[in-house]
C-alpha cells in the first residue's frame, strides 16, 4: 500500500487532530497573557504555576510531540502533493473565487511561523520554563515582556509574526473541521466564520499584549 | 472577433512540448470555445498542419470528455460551466487566450491538450458503485428514501468525471471525485450496506494511482462545472474514520 | 434469404415466459471458456457487458472515448417509462405496449415491443438496487413525470441528468465486473471492421486511437451497441464521436440495415445560430410538461420579430397561436415527437417563424411560472433554462425560450430477430444501433428503457440460447487469414484516405452531406427531393474520395477518425434517401409530402407498407437488396394516430 503506511486522510487527520490541539493551547496561552495588562501579580503567578512542574511539563512535551508530527506531516504531505502535481506546471493560473489566500499557502505561512517560534522560544521559554528545568532562576515574565517590547524592532517582528500566525489559522481552523469530517454544507460557512472569528480571538489577546507593553507601558 | 491563442501542442506522451502562438480571426462571438478550436483546426488542416488534438464528444455539458485549461482555470472561468458550453462572447476582441492541457500527475498527456484521466476510472472500479447483480432486486419502492437525502445523493452524483478537480487543486487531488461517489452510496440505503469497504477500497486506490491529498483549498468546488460540495468530502473522511475504527 | 424474426408462439403476454422458459442454458463452467465481444459502451453496451460478466464469460468491451462513462446515453435528459403505475393513473403492461406501438405508427413488431414494455419494470428496480437517485416524493417513493405520447405519468426521472444517472450505474455495474477480471475494458478504439469466420461473427478489428495501430479481437459472439446514425444529418443532438460505422461495416459484411429512413427529430431543440456550429442541444421534452409552444397568429408581427423590432413579451396573449393546443386539443403540446416537429415546420414554413433565421418557435413557461411559482419551476427545469441561458445568452424565465426541431434519433439499424440477433449468426445488436421496437417512432423515454432492456434483460438470455451449442468451440486464433484480410482491407481504405491529400477538409464535406440530408431527407421527403438527393450524395462521395484532406501523421489523428467515419455517413445518407423513396406512405419520422391527410398528418399505407424493409448489401455503387419482413398486428388495432 502507500509508503509510510498511513492513507492520505489519515495523514490528514494527524495534522488536523495536532493543529486543533494548538488552537487550543494558543486560546490559553493568549489568555494567560491578556492577564499581564490587568495584573502584573496574577500574571507572575501564572508564570510560576507553569514552572517546571510535572504537569506543566507534561504539557509541554505534550506540546513539543504536537509541533513536531504536525511539522512532519505537512513536509511529507506537502512533498508527496508536490509530486502528484507533476512536473509540468500550469503557465498561467489564477486563484478562483472562494480559494483563500490562506489555503493555498499554509506550508509557507508554518514556515515563517516555524521561524518566529524560535526567537520566540529563545526569548521567553529558554529563560522561564528551560531555566528552570536546568536549576536555574528564572527570569521575572513581566520583566522579560517590558524588555523584549521595549524593542520596536522586536515589537514589529512580532506582530508581523501573529499576523501570518492569523492568516495560518483563519484556514487551518475551520481546515480541522473539515479533516475530522464535522462539516456540510449548512455548516460550511458558519466554521469558515468560527474559524476566523477564533483566529482574530487568539491573535488579538497576543496582539493587545504587544501593543500595550511596545507604545502603552 | 480577433483573438490570439497561446495552445500547448506536445506531439505524443514521450514528446517535449511547448507554447504555439495562432493568430485566429473573424471568430462568431455566439461560438463556442470548442466551435472556436475547430474553425482553427480546419485552417490547420487546409495549411498541412497537424490540427490540435483535444478531448470532446457531447458539446452539452454531460459527457465530461472535455476539459482545458483556459486563462488559468479548468473550463476557463466561469462557474458552473464545461469548455464546451463556454462562449466566445465571453471573451473580448483581441484577447490572449492560453490553453493548457490538465496538469496532474495522474493524467499524463496523450497529446497536445488530450489527457489520459483513465486514472478515474480505476477509482471507480476500487467500489464505486453497488456490488448488485443483474436481477432479483426488491420492488423499486419496497425502500422509501428520505428525500433530502436522496436529492443530496442525486447533487453528488452529478459529478461528470472530467477530472477539473484533479486539474484545479494544487495537491493533484481527487478528493473531490471520490468524496462524492462515496457520498452519494453513503446518502442511499442500498449503498449504505457495503459503504465501510467502499470508503476504505477507494482511498487505498486513490492513494495507489499517485493522487495528491487534500488540503482543504476547496478550489475543487470552485471549478467544478457541477458545483459539487466539499461536503461530500468531510462526509467521505467521517465514513472512513468510523469503517477504520471499527476495523 | 427469408427473414426469420423467430417470434416464439403463444399468445403475446406469454411470449417472452415461454421463450425463457425453452432457450437453452449454458453451464458455469462453460461459460468461462466462452468470449463475447461488446462494442460500445452506452446503455446497452455497458449493461449488457456488465450482466455477462456477471454470469461468468469472458468479455472484452470497447469505446472511443477515454472512458465508457462518456457514451452518449449519458445525455438523455428526460427520464425513463416503466409501467409500474405507481401514479395509481391506469398504467399498466399493455397500456404502455400499445402506447409505444402506437406511437411507433405501428411500424414495429409486436412481441418485441410487448417484451420492452414488461421488462421496464424490472428496470426501474435494477436502477434503484444500483443505487441510481432518481428524484422522490415527500414520502419517500419514486415520482413520476408524464411525457409525449401518453396520458398517464409514467416516466421515472433523476433531474434532468436522467441518462448520466442511469449510464452512471451501468457503468458503475461494468466498473464492478472489471474490477472482478470478468471484463476487460478498452477505451480509445474504434471498431473498423468485423471479422466473419464460417458465416459467423468472430471478431473485430479495431484501430487504437492513441497508437494508430490496427488490433484484432477474437469471440464467440460481437454485440453491436454503438448507437444510432443521426450525424449523418451533421447537425443533430448526437456526440461529436456518435457514428454509424460498426453498423455499417456489419452492413457492409452481410448484416441486414432496417428501416433507416426512420430517423427522428426532436421538436425542441435550440435553434441553429451559425455555419460553424458543431452540434444541436436538446432541451428536454419534459419541457412541455409546463411550456406551450406559440408563434404570432399575425404573419406580420413574426417579421417585426425576426428582424428583432419587438419582443416575444410584445405579443399580447390573444394574437399568440398555441398551434399544438389548437391542432390537438387532446393531447396538446405533449403530442409525439413527430406531430410536434412537422408542427413546427409547417408554422415556420408558412411564414410564422421566429429568430432572425424564422426558423424558431417560442415555449414559453410564464404560464407555469404564474401557476406554479418561479421556485417551482426552477426546481423542475433549472439546470435546463441554466444551460439554455448559457448558449442563447437570454434569460427564459423572462422571454420565452426558442426552439426549433433537429435531428436527434434513429428508430431504424441493424435488422434483428427476437433474440436480437441480425442476419449474420452470433452477430447481435442492441441499443439504438437495432431497429427493433420504436418502429417509425420513439416515444420520449423509450430510449433508455429499449437500451437497457437490451442489455440487462434481453441480451443475457439469448447470448446463451446463441451460446450453448458453441461450447466445444475453441477461442479463435487471430491470425486466421479472415482476420488478416479484414485487417488489410481496413489498412488499405486508411492509406488511401490518407494519400488523397486534396483540398477540401473532412468537416466541410460533412456538412454539405449535412445539408443535403436535412433539405432533402430530413422532416418532410419528396419523391423529386430524394432523387435528387442520391445524386448530390453520390456526386459528394465522389468528391470525398478525391479532394479530401486528412493530415498523415502517426499515432493519434482525430481528422482521420472523423474522415472514416465521414466516408460511411456518405453512404449510409444515400441508404436512407433510398429507404425513403422506396416507403411511399407517410409514417412517424418518416414524412412523404405526397402522402398526408387533408389535415396535413401523416398518411399511412398499412395495405402496401405495414412491413420492415431491410436491406442486403450489394456494393457501394449497387442498389441494395430489399427484404420485407411482414408486420402482423394481432393484440392492436391499425388505426390513424389521432392525438386531437
Amino acid at each position: 500500500m502507500h509508503k509510510t503506511g498511513l492513507s492520505s486522510i489519515t495523514k490528514k487527520l494527524i495534522m488536523a487532530v495536532t493543529g486543533g490541539g494548538f488552537v487550543f493551547f494558543l486560546l490559553f496561552h493568549g489568555a494567560m497573557n491578556v492577564v499581564s495588562i490587568f495584573s502584573e501579580d496574577a500574571y507572575r503567578w501564572i508564570c510560576e504555576f507553569l514552572g517546571a512542574n510535572w504537569y506543566a511539563l507534561v504539557g509541554t512535551i505534550g506540546l513539543a510531540v504536537l509541533m513536531v508530527l504536525h511539522i512532519i506531516y505537512a513536509f511529507i504531505l506537502s512533498y508527496q502533493n508536490y509530486k502528484a502535481r507533476g512536473k509540468q506546471r500550469y503557465a498561467v493560473n489564477e486563484r478562483p473565487e472562494g480559494v483563500s489566500w490562506a489555503s493555498k499557502n499554509m506550508l509557507a505561512l508554518g514556515a515563517f511561523i516555524l521561524f518566529g517560534l524560535a526567537f520566540h522560544l529563545y526569548d521567553f521559554w529558554s529563560k522561564m520554563q528551560l531555566a528552570e528545568i536546568k536549576g536555574n532562576e528564572p527570569v521575572d515574565g513581566i520583566d522579560q515582556i517590558k524588555f523584549i517590547f521595549s524593542s520596536n524592532y522586536l515589537s514589529i517582528m512580532y506582530l508581523l509574526w501573529l499576523v501570518a500566525i492569523w492568516f495560518h489559522l483563519s484556514h487551518g481552523i475551520a481546515s480541522v473541521m473539515q479533516s475530522i469530517g464535522w462539516n456540510n454544507i449548512q455548516w460550511k460557512r458558519r466554521l469558515e466564520w468560527l474559524g476566523n472569528f477564533f483566529a482574530t480571538v487568539i491573535v488579538l489577546m497576543f496582539a493587545s499584549v504587544v501593543i500595550y507593553y511596545w507604545l502603552i507601558v | 472577433m480577433n483573438i490570439k491563442l497561446k495552445i500547448w501542442r506536445q506531439a505524443n506522451a514521450q514528446a517535449k512540448g511547448q507554447f504555439v502562438e495562432y493568430q485566429l480571426n473573424d471568430v462568431p462571438a455566439e461560438a463556442s470555445f470548442l466551435e472556436m478550436l475547430d474553425i482553427l483546426n480546419e485552417q490547420l488542416v487546409l495549411r498541412g498542419d497537424d490540427p490540435v488534438t483535444f478531448d470532446h464528444d457531447c458539446r452539452e455539458g454531460i459527457c465530461g470528455a472535455c476539459g482545458l485549461y483556459i486563462n488559468g482555470h479548468p473550463h476557463g472561468r466561469f462557474k458552473n460551466t464545461t469548455t464546451c458550453q463556454l462562449h466566445m462572447r465571453k471573451f473580448k476582441d483581441g484577447d490572449t487566450i492560453t490553453v493548457e492541457p490538465w496538469r496532474s500527475e495522474a493524467f499524463p498527456i496523450i497529446k497536445d491538450l488530450m489527457v489520459d484521466r483513465s486514472a478515474l476510472d480505476k477509482l471507480i472500479q476500487a467500489g464505486g458503485y453497488i456490488s448488485v447483480h443483474t436481477g432479483g432486486v426488491p420492488d423499486a419502492n419496497a425502500i422509501p428514501i428520505n428525500k433530502h437525502k436522496a436529492d443530496l445523493a442525486m447533487d453528488a452524483a452529478s459529478c461528470i468525471g472530467c477530472g477539473a478537480c484533479v486539474a484545479a487543486c494544487k495537491n493533484g487531488s481527487a478528493m473531490l471525485f471520490v468524496g462524492a461517489k462515496v457520498s452519494q452510496f453513503a446518502l442511499l440505503p442500498q449503498g449504505e450496506i457495503e459503504s465501510e469497504d467502499r470508503v476504505q477500497k477507494m482511498v487505498a486506490r486513490m492513494d495507489e494511482l499517485g493522487f495528491g491529498s487534500c488540503s482543504n483549498t476547496y478550489a475543487c468546488q470552485a471549478e467544478c462545472p457541477k458545483n459539487i460540495s466539499v461536503s461530500n468530502i468531510a462526509r467521505m473522511n467521517r465514513n472512513f474514520f468510523v469503517a477504520k475504527m471499527k476495523k | 434469404m427469408e427473414l426469420n424474426s423467430k417470434i416464439p408462439a403463444g399468445p403475446l403476454a406469454e411470449k417472452w415466459t415461454k421463450y425463457k422458459a425453452e432457450q437453452k442454458l449454458v453451464n458455469p463452467a462453460n461459460k468461462r471458456k466462452l468470449d463475447i465481444i461488446v462494442v460500445g459502451t452506452g446503455l446497452a453496451g455497458a449493461s449488457a457487458a456488465a450482466s455477462f460478466g456477471e454470469m461468468g464469460f469472458n468479455v472484452k468491451v470497447f469505446c472511443i472515448q477515454d472512458s465508457p462513462r462518456r457514451a452518449h446515453s449519458i445525455a438523455a435528459q428526460g427520464g425513463i417509462n416503466a409501467a409500474k403505475n405507481y401514479a395509481n393513473d391506469g398504467d399498466s403492461v399493455q397500456r404502455l405496449f400499445v402506447d409505444t406501438i402506437k406511437g411507433g405508427d405501428y411500424r414495429a413488431r409486436e412481441a418485441n415491443v410487448y417484451r420492452l414494455a414488461e421488462v421496464s419494470n424490472n428496470i426501474i428496480d435494477q436502477c434503484v438496487a444500483q443505487g441510481v437517485p432518481f428524484a422522490r416524493d415527500y414520502s419517500g417513493l419514486l415520482a413520476n413525470r408524464s411525457f409525449g405520447g401518453a396520458q398517464v405519468s409514467r416516466t421515472f426521472y433523476a433531474k434532468g441528468q436522467t441518462g448520466q444517472q442511469l449510464l452512471l450505474g451501468a457503468y458503475g455495474a461494468l466498473s464492478k465486473e472489471i474490477e472482478r477480471g470478468t471484463v476487460k475494458m478498452y477505451a480509445r478504439r474504434e471498431m473498423m471492421d468485423v471479422v466473419i469466420v464460417d458465416g459467423r461473427a468472430r471478431g473485430i478489428i479495431v484501430r487504437n486511437l492513441v497508437t494508430g495501430e490496427l488490433e484484432r479481437y477474437s469471440a464467440h459472439a460481437v454485440v453491436i451497441a454503438t448507437g444510432g446514425y443521426g450525424r449523418v444529418f451533421f447537425l443533430s443532438t448526437n456526440a461529436m464521436s456518435s457514428n454509424g460505422s460498426a453498423a455499417w461495416q456489419c452492413y457492409k459484411k452481410g448484416a441486414f440495415m432496417a428501416n433507416p429512413c426512420f430517423t427522428q427529430i426532436h421538436p425542441t431543440c435550440i435553434p441553429v445560430h451559425g455555419d460553424y456550429q458543431s452540434k444541436l442541444t436538446l432541451m428536454s421534452e419534459s419541457l412541455r410538461n409546463d411550456g406551450r409552444i406559440w408563434v404570432p397568429k399575425d404573419a406580420e408581427k413574426a417579421r417585426l420579430l425576426r428582424e428583432g423590432k419587438i419582443k416575444a413579451t410584445d405579443i399580447p396573449e390573444e394574437e399568440r397561436d398555441y398551434y399544438l393546443e389548437r391542432r390537438y386539443p387532446a393531447f396538446g403540446n405533449l403530442v409525439p415527437r413527430d406531430v410536434a416537429s412537422r408542427a413546427a415546420k409547417e408554422r415556420c414554413d408558412a411564414g410564422y417563424g421566429v429568430n432572425n433565421t424564422g426558423r424558431a418557435v417560442y415555449l414559453d413557461f410564464s404560464n407555469a411560472i404564474q401557476r406554479l411559482g418561479k421556485q417551482a419551476v426552477e426546481e423542475k427545469y433549472g439546470n435546463l433554462f441554466e444551460m439554455y441561458e448559457r448558449i442563447v445568452d437570454e434569460n427564459p424565465y423572462v422571454t420565452p425560450m426558442m426552439i426549433y426541431p433537429a435531428v436527434h434519433y434513429t428508430m431504424g439499424g441493424l435488422w434483428v430477430d427476437y433474440e436480437l440477433q441480425t442476419t449474420v449468426k452470433g452477430l447481435f445488436a442492441a441499443g439504438e444501433a437495432n431497429f427493433s421496437d420504436h418502429g417509425a417512432n420513439r416515444l420520449g423515454a423509450s430510449a433508455l428503457m429499449q437500451g437497457l432492456s437490451d442489455g440487462y434483460f434481453v441480451l443475457p438470455y439469448t447470448m446463451q440460447n446463441y451460446l450453448a451449442d458453441q461450447i466445444n468451440e475453441k477461442p479463435l486464433a487471430t491470425n486466421l487469414p479472415q482476420f488478416e484480410e479484414a485487417e488489410l482491407a481496413v489498412r488499405q481504405k486508411i492509406t488511401r484516405i490518407l494519400s488523397i491529400n486534396g483540398d477540401v477538409t473532412t468537416d466541410n464535406i460533412h456538412r454539405r452531406l449535412g445539408h443535403i440530408m436535412w433539405e432533402k431527407v430530413g422532416m418532410s421527403r419528396t419523391e423529386q427531393g430524394l432523387k435528387e438527393a442520391i445524386e448530390e450524395i453520390k456526386a459528394l462521395r465522389n468528391e470525398f474520395w478525391t479532394r479530401v484532406r486528412v493530415p498523415n501523421v502517426d499515432g493519434m489523428n482525430t481528422e482521420l477518425e472523423k474522415a472514416l467515419r465521414v466516408a460511411d455517413f456518405l453512404e449510409m445518407g444515400e441508404l436512407i434517401a433510398r429507404d425513403a423513396l422506396m416507403r411511399n406512405e407517410s409514417c412517424g419520422g418518416h414524412f412523404r409530402a405526397e402522402y398526408q391527410t387533408q389535415d396535413g398528418e401523416a398518411l399511412r399505407d398499412d395495405e402496401h407498407y405495414a412491413f420492415v424493409a431491410a436491406y442486403e448489401y450489394q456494393g457501394v455503387d449497387n442498389e441494395p437488396l430489399l427484404h420485407k419482413e411482414e408486420l402482423k398486428f394481432d393484440n392492436v388495432e391499425l388505426k390513424q394516430r389521432n392525438y386531437k
